[in-house]
């Protein structure tokens, strides 16, 4: 570097004429515009920027400069250097994309690699089924009542109006349980029904009653394609005043639709239980088939055995006797009931042809029915 | 109850073009259970037509008797000319009247007929047997028709072929209903048309000189009706519209005098029975057994009767289970072995639905009348059933009745039902108003008097009929189910789900998150199960409840855990090729109580006592809510990622916490010992804080797995969730999150094999007080830099504080003493120290 110099003109200073900044300049730009990765630009940055690069040598010539000139020569370079780092900083910026987009293409997977590390588990179809049943009652502002399997026979029949020489108690094959002495005369049984649930609410809370009642019953049926010995059922009992069959009506007419759907007829069928009076089987028009099965052997329906129906359950409207025998004024209190039978339900919501399927475990049946049903 | 619907007709006129689903559609609707509707015959097509046999030739050299027959058909075949036809049968003769396919008809199945070579001859048709014809299981032989029927007669027509039947499903309430004037009373309502009564017949007044019977038990026969025909031709055959009702009904015919007493009962509900009156040794006596006698019944077996049982007697002893089965001494004989008989006394009786009930099940004799009684017959129809089978056997077999008629009937009170007018509107919700309601009960047989207040008695017949919602029914049904009409009822605000109920599904979606599978295994077992578990002899789940009847001897028992189910499962599962499993299942098991009971049968006229309900639930077994976990295979699978991780101890171990989170308790862990777990790798589980164990888990023990044919190390869990929740769900405090920083230390502890980890996590929180935020256990290390017996624990620490951020003195003041506290309690050593 010139030391300070009073007595020459500044002109004279060739690093600083304005044809060798603007050729310094456009040199730096030039090199940058010409690197093609970041490692040659890094070499151009340090060749036209660096210490020993002409525009910095240039500007260390200003200090030298008389004052009058200094302002002049600086503005010269400063602009030069503004230029030359836009370019700079601009070609940076392509370098970098140029790079993070090859970089990125090369990091790419397959993403449609399978991905079954963590073990998938699912809930079984019954029991969901059973949750959706409640819910839709508990929406209704029911409560959910559960009560014993081995239950007393006086609660699974004498209370509901099914004394011992009733026939309808041959109707339900029955598991007994041993009395302590060995003999069948324990007085237990296994529940054949949920209906014993209902006798224990009423003796449990006074009316207005509103529940229902899922679990396990049990009937000495052989295990086969249509038949369990253990089964589910859902049964509902609402006992307040003035209930009636048509209460029934609408509140099975809502379940239907809240479970299966709207637009299937259902079929209204008296029947007969002791434990309802007046009693009726519900029939839901086959699904699949609509009933155009029904006396046309060139299409038969597997769903409904070209029936046109489906059962769905019993019910009917409380007999005075079973609230006798819960301790319930019969002349203030009127009730209904109904009992759905869920693996019957199962089969038909969900086309499972086999109830097999339903109680041997196979997780290849449980697992397609996830969560929630 | 099987009705053919050409019998139907008889009592209903019914408009010509109704089917059988047509007249099922309105039955149903009337709450006749329809189970199904047999066409009968339509896949017949003739010329089936009757033929008198001319020729017999007997062809030999086959393996067995053929016949060659020239059989004379009239002029059905076209020609006049004798049908020449092959046939196999043998019990008929030249000059029989036989029933003839031609060619060109179809029979059942379908089978088309032509003629066609066979051994050695030609066949232009066939003699037909009962079973060819679709005309019931009978194969002795080809059908031999009465000699009256000229050849050529249509035999469709003759023998009643095309037909449709009625399967009709009878629910205990309608005993009526066992019968063809039941279901036509049914119909005629349904459709709203009059019915022809078949038991309005004028029958002769009781009088002293009928058969002498006594009834020594009135309340179990309040009725008894006796009538006799003598003169009877014993070679009398049924005709054929007999057998075919017969037949269609589902009974097969077998010889007049049965089949007229079984045609009556269908068509009038009321058992009848046929004594050969030339084999009953004197008067008739109704009584009780006494215990130790005996009676061989029609079926030939010898039967011990027992004092309940309700009898028929003569001078010589016990001749028939009332209301069940005759007895073998005075049946009707067979003509074809003897003599026949021909003198016969018809018995139509009115028994104790109960005593018939009890009877037939001792006997396990459950028979077309034991059925009928049970459910209740009409006993004004006995009379009426009586004279209809005098009146067919001096018709058919050429008798000659008696005229003695003996009628012993018990007094009956008049059963009058008083029911308010407006009960059925206030059953059903809507208004039929009180002319409906007498009209409807007028139909189904009820005599109605009054206005608002209706005085109705019931028919006869309708025993079920007993109060006024039995009649309120009757009106409801026959108005028809459809045209009640749809409401919703006022349901009170509800609480929704309890605790328990929200804890249940909880704990199963949370194993199901976790990747266990549900199962549903059913609770019979047998010792066996508890065998392979290893259980000890006087282990407490060896103390089951046990089944009079289950379906299967080898499993009487009902589970006292849930485990032998389970295991089963997972081995089904394996043995399917499913090998990476995790299951799960959730219910109860039935532990008998210390005291064990008989559970009392209070009155129902009432509410029970509190003290008779107690006894109630004393009798029944403790029923806790379990839920249990298996596992084997990969818990964690191999894949690209790398390695996965085998099912073992710690995840059964894990699905015991996942539980215990869902239902919001905190578990503890211990070393356990219990089969049928491994001894060494079984986990008590405890809720945290008490002594109260709940479960276990872990690894089943070697001798298990083997006995049990599953993987190896397979691992199970087991809680008894009541008691997990006994104390029901702990409310979550929200938690003060703080924003100062973390400092993070960790610290290394040796200490002996045998020294539970938990005890040195315990240890190490305890010691680090309220700055310790998290503390892991991120390896466990054995081997000679920590010396024999001994095991390197290694722990992440993560401090804070909610107030400041802290001291790297402060974070090492606390590691310090968590250090200090484990080694107090364990023994711990610092490692490196």
């Amino acid at each position: 570097m010139s030391a300070p110099n009073k007595s020459y003109d500044p002109v004279e200073v060739e690093a600083l004429k304005p044809e060798a900044v603007e050729q310094a300049r456009d040199e730096a730009v030039a090199a940058f515009a010409a690197a093609t990765t970041l490692d040659e630009l890094k070499q151009a940055k340090v060749a036209h920027t660096g210490d020993r690069s002409a525009l910095s040598l240039a500007n260390r010539e200003i200090g030298a400069l008389p004052p009058h000139a200094k302002a002049a020569a600086g503005k010269l370079i400063g602009q030069a250097r503004g230029a030359v780092n836009q370019a700079l900083a601009k070609r940076q910026a392509e370098l970098e994309a140029e790079r993070d987009a090859r970089v990125l293409v090369e990091e790419a997977v397959d993403v449609t690699l399978p991905y079954d590390r963590t073990p998938r588990g699912a809930r079984h179809p019954l029991t969901t089924m059973a949750e959706r049943i409640e819910d839709t009652f508990v929406a209704m502002g029911y409560q959910v009542a559960e009560g014993p399997e081995v239950e007393a026979e006086w609660l699974n029949f004498d209370a509901l109006n099914l004394g011992p020489d009733h026939p309808a108690r041959s109707m339900q094959d029955t598991f007994f349980v041993q009395a302590p002495d060995g003999s069948a005369d324990s007085g237990v049984v296994l529940r054949t029904q949920t209906s014993p649930v209902q006798a224990r609410t009423l003796l449990d809370r006074e009316p207005p009653v509103y529940v229902i009642c899922p679990g396990r019953v049990y009937r000495t049926d052989e295990l086969d394609a249509t038949h369990t010995p253990v089964f589910r059922q859902v049964e509902g009992l609402a006992v307040d005043e003035g209930i009636t069959f048509a209460d029934l009506k609408g509140t099975i007419e809502q379940l239907v639709s809240t479970l299966i759907g709207d637009g299937l007829e259902l079929r209204w069928r008296p029947s007969y239980f002791p434990f309802t009076e007046p009693s009726a089987e519900i029939d839901l028009q086959c699904f699949v088939c609509r009933g155009e099965s029904v006396g046309d052997p060139d299409r038969p329906c597997r769903t409904c055995s070209s029936e046109g129906w489906i059962e769905l359950g019993g019910c009917g409207v409380v007999n005075p006797r079973v609230l006798v025998a819960c301790g319930v004024d019969p002349n203030r209190y009127s009730g209904f009931a109904f009992g759905l039978g869920l693996e019957r339900i199962l089969m038909n919501r969900h086309n499972v042809a086999d109830m097999r399927d339903m109680v041997e475990g196979d997780i290849r049946f449980t697992l397609p029915f996830g969560m929630e049903i | 109850m099987r009705v053919p619907l050409s019998w139907l007709r008889e009592y209903v006129d019914l408009p010509a073009g109704e089917t059988g689903r047509d007249v099922a559609e309105r039955l149903v609707r009337a709450g006749l259970e329809v189970e199904t509707v047999e066409q009968i015959g339509t896949d017949l097509k003739g010329p089936l037509v009757v033929g008198q046999v001319l020729s017999i030739e007997e062809l030999s050299g086959f393996k067995k008797p053929i016949r060659h027959c020239f059989v004379n058909v009239g002029d059905a075949n076209g020609t006049g000319e004798p049908q020449e036809i092959v046939c196999g049968a043998t019990n008929f003769a030249v000059g029989d009247k036989v029933v003839v396919v031609l060619p060109g008809a179809v029979l059942p199945g379908p089978f088309p007929i032509a003629a066609r070579k066979t051994y050695g001859r030609t066949s232009a048709g066939m003699i037909c047997s009962a079973r060819e014809l679709g005309m019931g299981d009978d194969h002795n032989g080809i059908i031999v028709l009465p000699p009256e029927y000229e050849p050529g007669t249509d035999a469709i027509e003759l023998l009643q072929l095309v037909d449709e039947v009625l399967d009709i499903a009878v629910t205990p309430d309608r005993g009526y209903c066992l019968s063809m004037r039941g279901v036509a009373r049914e119909a005629a309502a349904a459709y709203g048309l009059p019915l022809a009564d078949p038991a309005l017949l004028d029958v002769p007044p009781a009088n002293s000189y009928g058969y002498l019977v006594k009834v020594a038990d009135p309340a179990g026969c309040d009725r008894f009706v006796a009538r006799t025909v003598v003169g009877l031709d014993p070679a009398a055959k049924s005709p054929i519209w007999l057998q075919r009702r017969l037949q269609k009904s589902g009974i097969r015919p077998i010889s007049l005098a049965v089949d007229i007493t079984n045609y009556v009962m269908l068509e009038v509900g009321q058992p009848l029975h046929a004594y050969d009156k030339q084999r009953v040794d004197g008067p008739i006596l109704v009584r009780r057994a006494e215990e130790g006698e005996t009676l061989t019944t029609l079926d030939g077996v010898e039967r011990k009767l027992s004092a309940e049982d309700l009898l028929i007697c003569d001078n010589s002893g016990p001749i028939g289970l009332a209301g069940v089965m005759g007895g073998a001494s005075t049946e009707i004989l067979d003509p074809a072995a003897g003599p026949g008989t021909t003198e016969v006394i018809i018995e139509a009786a009115h028994f104790d639905p109960v005593a018939i009930a009890r009877g037939a099940k001792r006997h396990k004799l459950p028979s077309e009348a034991s059925k009928r009684f049970e459910r209740g017959v009409d006993p004004e129809a006995a009379r009426a059933a009586a004279q209809r089978a005098v009146d067919l056997l001096v018709l058919i077999a050429g008798g000659t009745a008696e005229a003695g008629v003996t009628d012993i009937a018990a007094p009956h009170p008049v059963r009058t039902i008083t029911i308010a007018a407006d009960l059925p509107d206030r059953v059903a919700g809507t208004g039929y108003g009180r002319e409906t309601v007498t009209r409807r009960l007028q139909e189904i047989g009820c005599s109605v008097a009054g206005a608002d207040i209706l005085e109705v008695t019931p028919p006869t017949w309708r025993p079920d009929l007993t109060d006024p919602y039995d009649l309120a029914e009757e009106v409801i049904r026959l108005e028809g189910y459809d045209n009640v009409p749809s409401r919703m009822p006022t349901v009170p605000p509800g609480s929704g789900l309890t605790e328990a109920q929200r804890i249940h599904r909880r704990t199963g979606v949370a194993l199901a998150g976790a990747g266990y599978v549900e199962v549903n295994t059913y609770p019979f077992l047998g010792q066996a199960a508890f065998e392979a578990l290893g259980l000890e002899p006087e282990d407490r789940r060896r103390r089951t409840v046990k089944l009079v009847n289950p379906l299967n001897d080898e499993e009487p028992e009902l589970r006292t855990t849930l485990l032998p189910g389970l295991l089963g499962a997972l081995r089904r599962n394996v043995g399917r090729g499913n090998t990476d499993l995790a299951v799960f299942e959730t219910g109860t098991v039935f532990l008998p109580k210390d005291e064990l009971s008989v559970a009392p049968r209070p009155a129902v006229d009432r509410r029970p006592s509190d003290e008779e309900l107690a006894a109630l639930d004393a009798a029944l077994p403790d029923q806790p809510r379990r839920i249990a976990v298996a596992l084997t295979g990969e818990r964690l699978p191999s894949g690209w990622w790398g390695k996965g991780a085998p099912a073992g101890w710690a995840d059964a171990v894990e699905a015991g916490r996942t539980v215990a989170r869902a239902a919001g308790v905190e578990l503890t862990v211990r070393q356990g010992q219990l089969a049928p777990w491994h001894p060494g790798r079984c986990a008590e589980l405890l809720v945290a804080g008490t002594d109260r164990v709940v479960g276990h888990a872990g690894e089943l023990h070697p001798r298990v797995v083997k006995a049990l044919g599953l993987p190896a190390r397979t691992s199970a869990m087991e809680i008894d969730l009541d008691l997990l929740t006994a104390d029901g769900a702990e409310r979550v405090s929200g938690p003060v999150v703080s924003g100062f920083p973390v400092a993070t230390q960790d610290v290394a502890l040796i200490v002996d094999a045998a020294v539970p980890a938990a005890e040195v996590e315990a240890a190490l929180r305890s010691g680090a007080g309220e700055l310790l935020e998290a503390i892991r256990l991120f390896d466990v290390f054995t081997g000679e830099q920590v010396g024999e017996g001994k095991k390197s624990l290694a722990y992440a620490l993560r401090f804070r504080a909610t107030d400041r951020t802290l001291t790297a003195d402060e974070a090492s003041a606390a590691r310090e003493a968590a250090v200090a506290e484990a080694v107090a309690r364990t023994g711990a050593v610092l490692r490196g120290a």
